[in-house]
């Protein structure tokens, strides 16, 4: 048996540093299909799982891989799928699912420029609120954004954590240019990586509830052939998770799969804030477009412009208390992602017409320049 | 049933008996266990079950041999029968 | 109050232990034979001495796929067609587990047609139980992939214009090795083919011919006795025939009985054999 954490420094893509995440954080089913630029953590996944005693299967479609992760959880298992756009749109359905029967699993998007196939092998970040509503019905999800190598491998970690934490889906939104990326990442010692797992249930098995909350909202959850008799559903259900088709059973449950993740706003989210301290411009971005950012803020400091940057760690759920806070600090705010403006409405929603928000993206297939930013904080400050 | 031909010791083979028990409220009158009851035990009640069903009722509870067809048969999980343990044991009703 | 002798005496129902006794009865119209097909798998269960606490059941959506929400043990209501990647992850999650997918033609052989032939070419290690009502019973009597040509439904007024599937040549082609027809008529062998499928390794798939008098039974003059006159009438036991030669043919036979049991490594044998190289 080889190891889960290789633990050392490492040259890899944002791809392969994923795969190790998710092994570090103890994955050990993958269910998967190929799809450009996601292909490479599946491959990396199938060759390292049977290696350390997991599982890896790749399935007909991603529907199927997205359900297959899913029974891997409840047969006990920490389980991840990995697709791009297109095989994103298709686990829809079946994140929902994931949602409604508080599954913990991990889904990483390696985002390509879209709509449709549009550009397979070019990056985008244009899926951001697929991430957020892509799935019918209302609810709440958790995401995040990696902007090199080394964050995606801590990321898919902290993805797995709360996935097992909050008994929920846990999205990584990843970009084709983080994933082909080669950086140094350095893999710490097994020792050193914290790790979380679902609560498993104590008490009496024939009175055990698979969705009775417990002190932060969440059920301790059981595996399939426990001895619990669970009974899963996609249907509207009680604690007990029996279907129940009222309007009090629906707002009970929605209650209870909303209300574990805005009560605990604090502990999911995280941001980072760079020369923001005496800032008039905030950028705000994420993943690999605060990379740009990064390096715009520093010319335009250069140019004596006081700009910083809030990095979004954690996109969904959004960070609304920082983003308000820093509009009643700063003048004007500029978000900064490859798409045609998505976080930017969020920014926007949140800033709540007290200062202006604008918009530097394009329609995808490359990264932003940082020139384009810094000629966007120029223009800010004349204006 | 009168084309069978009748084996030469079946006067010396004893017959299990059954005992038919009707759990009426889970019924919901679909005739099954009636209608394929090889020795015709069963008929519709003439009253109703809580839902408005007419369950059956056993009309002839002593010609019941445990074949547990009806229980088998019955989509409902609503009658099933257990062995008689002496032969004139009547049939049984879930209130 | 006065608990009389009758009731004292009154035993259980013998499924009552395997049933959630609190959710029956359950939603199923009269004369349909979902039930039955539910009972025979419980009845084989039950009787098969396998362990039920490492047994699971996972269903997709319809009418077939509550059967999940009846039975007491680990069980899985998942999403329209997606019984069988559900129940692979399980498997594969923890191969200890016997896991049994109770299911509609519907979700089986249309939305997740897929997934089933996928699932019987890696002979992966599942009982897949498809009850065929020839229609779509829970939105109101569509066709389905397995209605008979002309066959009124609610989406071919003028009668089906399609050819349905062989479901047991299907699931032959596609690799599945243990396959068996039967009606809800021929219950105990329905429960003795699920038994010999409970105990088995590989992918085996059993087909059960079930009335759905409401809606199907309704627009093609069928009452629920008719559908099981028919099944009497036509069913002709035909253990290991041909699955191209078994068509249904509700004129000349339906041909029933067990068609195929061979033996071919499972997806996790295989799996292992290949991949862990230790």
């Amino acid at each position: 048996m080889k190891q889960a954490v290789l633990t050392g420094e490492h040259f890899l893509t944002g791809d392969v540093a994923c795969a190790e995440g998710a092994l570090a954080a103890g994955c050990l089913f993958f269910g998967g299909y190929p799809i450009t630029p996601a292909t490479e953590i599946a491959e990396r996944m199938s060759e390292r799982l049977p290696e350390i005693g997991g599982t890896f299967i790749q399935m007909e479609d991603e529907i199927a891989a997205m359900a297959s992760i899913l029974g891997a959880s409840w047969a006990g298992k920490k389980t991840m799928t990995a697709t791009s756009g297109p095989g994103f749109s298709l686990m829809m359905e079946n994140i929902g699912l994931g949602i409604v029967t508080e599954t913990p699993c991990v889904v990483v998007n390696v985002q390509r420029a879209g709509p449709s196939t549009g550009l397979p092998t070019q990056g985008a970040q244009a899926d951001m609120m697929q991430a957020r509503w892509g799935s019918h019905g209302h609810y709440e999800i958790i995401a995040l954004a990696p902007a090199s190598p080394q964050e995606i491998f801590y990321q898919t970690i902290e993805a797995f954590n709360l996935s097992e934490k909050y008994r929920i889906p846990v999205l990584i939104m990843s970009d084709e240019i983080v994933g082909h990326m080669s950086e140094r990442v350095s893999i710490p010692a097994e020792k050193d990586i914290v790790t979380v797992s679902r609560t498993a249930p104590k008490g009496r098995k024939d009175r055990f509830k698979p969705f009775q909350p417990g002190p932060n909202g969440v059920a301790p959850m059981p595996a399939a052939g426990q001895g619990y008799n669970v009974h899963i559903t996609g249907l509207t259900h009680d604690e007990k998770g029996y279907p129940v088709m009222t309007v009090e059973a629906q707002e009970e449950m929605m209650a209870r799969i909303t209300g574990k993740i805005r009560r605990n706003l604090d502990d999911i989210i995280r941001t980072e804030s760079y020369r923001l301290e005496d800032a008039e411009i905030a950028v705000i971005s994420y993943g690999v477009s605060s990379r740009t950012s990064l390096a715009a803020v520093d010319e335009a400091r250069n140019l004596g412009i006081k700009a910083g940057l809030l990095r979004l760690i954690t996109v969904w759920p959004f960070p609304e208390e920082q983003i308000r806070q820093l509009a009643r600090r700063v003048k004007k705010m500029i978000t900064v992602e490859i798409n045609l403006g998505q976080i930017c409405l969020e920014v926007q929603r949140c800033a709540g017409g007290r200062i202006p928000v604008t918009l530097v993206g394009h329609a995808g297939g490359t990264i932003i320049s940082p020139e384009r930013v810094v000629a966007e904080l120029k223009e800010a400050v004349s204006s | 049933m009168e084309f069978w031909r009748v084996p030469l010791d079946a006067h010396e083979i004893e017959v299990t008996k059954g005992i038919v028990y009707i759990i009426e409220d889970r019924c919901k009158g679909c005739g099954y266990c009636i209608e394929f009851c090889p020795r015709q035990v069963l008929e519709f009640s003439p009253g109703f079950n809580v839902k408005g069903y007419h369950p059956p009722a056993a009309v002839k509870p002593k010609e019941c041999v445990n074949c547990h067809y009806c229980e088998i048969i019955c989509p409902e999980f609503a009658i099933y029968s257990v062995e008689a343990p002496f032969s004139d044991q009547p049939a049984g009703v879930l209130p | 109050m006065i608990e009389t002798a009758s009731r004292i005496k009154q035993p259980e129902h013998p499924l009552d232990d395997l049933l959630r006794t609190d959710r029956i009865p359950h939603i199923w119209c009269p004369g349909c034979g979902i039930g039955t097909v539910f009972s025979s798998c419980l009845i084989a269960m039950k009787n098969s001495g396998l362990n039920l606490q490492k047994m699971a059941m996972v269903s997709g959506i319809g009418c077939s796929g509550r059967a999940a929400g009846y039975v007491a043990m680990d069980s899985f209501h998942t999403t329209h067609g997606r019984a069988i990647p559900f129940a692979t992850g399980l498997k594969l999650g923890n191969p200890e587990l016997n896991v049994v997918v109770f299911s509609g033609d519907g979700d089986l052989f249309a939305i997740g047609g897929n997934h089933f032939i996928h699932a019987a070419r890696r002979n992966m290690d599942l009982t897949v139980i498809c009850v065929n009502n020839l229609n779509y019973g829970m939105t109101g009597g569509q066709m389905a992939a397995t209605t008979p040509h002309l066959a009124k439904t609610t989406t071919t007024p003028m009668g089906n214009p399609e050819a349905p599937f062989n479901l047991p040549l299907l699931a032959y082609a596609a690799g599945a090795t243990y396959i068996s027809r039967w009606t809800i008529l021929h219950t105990r062998d329905l429960t003795r083919s699920i038994d010999t499928a409970l105990k088995r390794k590989g992918f085996s798939f059993i087909e059960v011919l079930s009335p759905c008098p409401v809606n199907y039974g309704r627009r093609n003059k069928e009452k629920a006795f008719d559908s099981l006159k028919l099944y009497q009438d036509k069913g002709i036991i035909k253990n290991g025939a041909n699955p191209s030669e078994i068509e249904m043919d509700f004129e000349k036979g339906i041909t029933l009985g067990d068609f195929l049991d061979v033996d071919r490594p499972t997806c996790i044998e295989q799996y292992d054999k290949t991949c862990r190289l230790i």
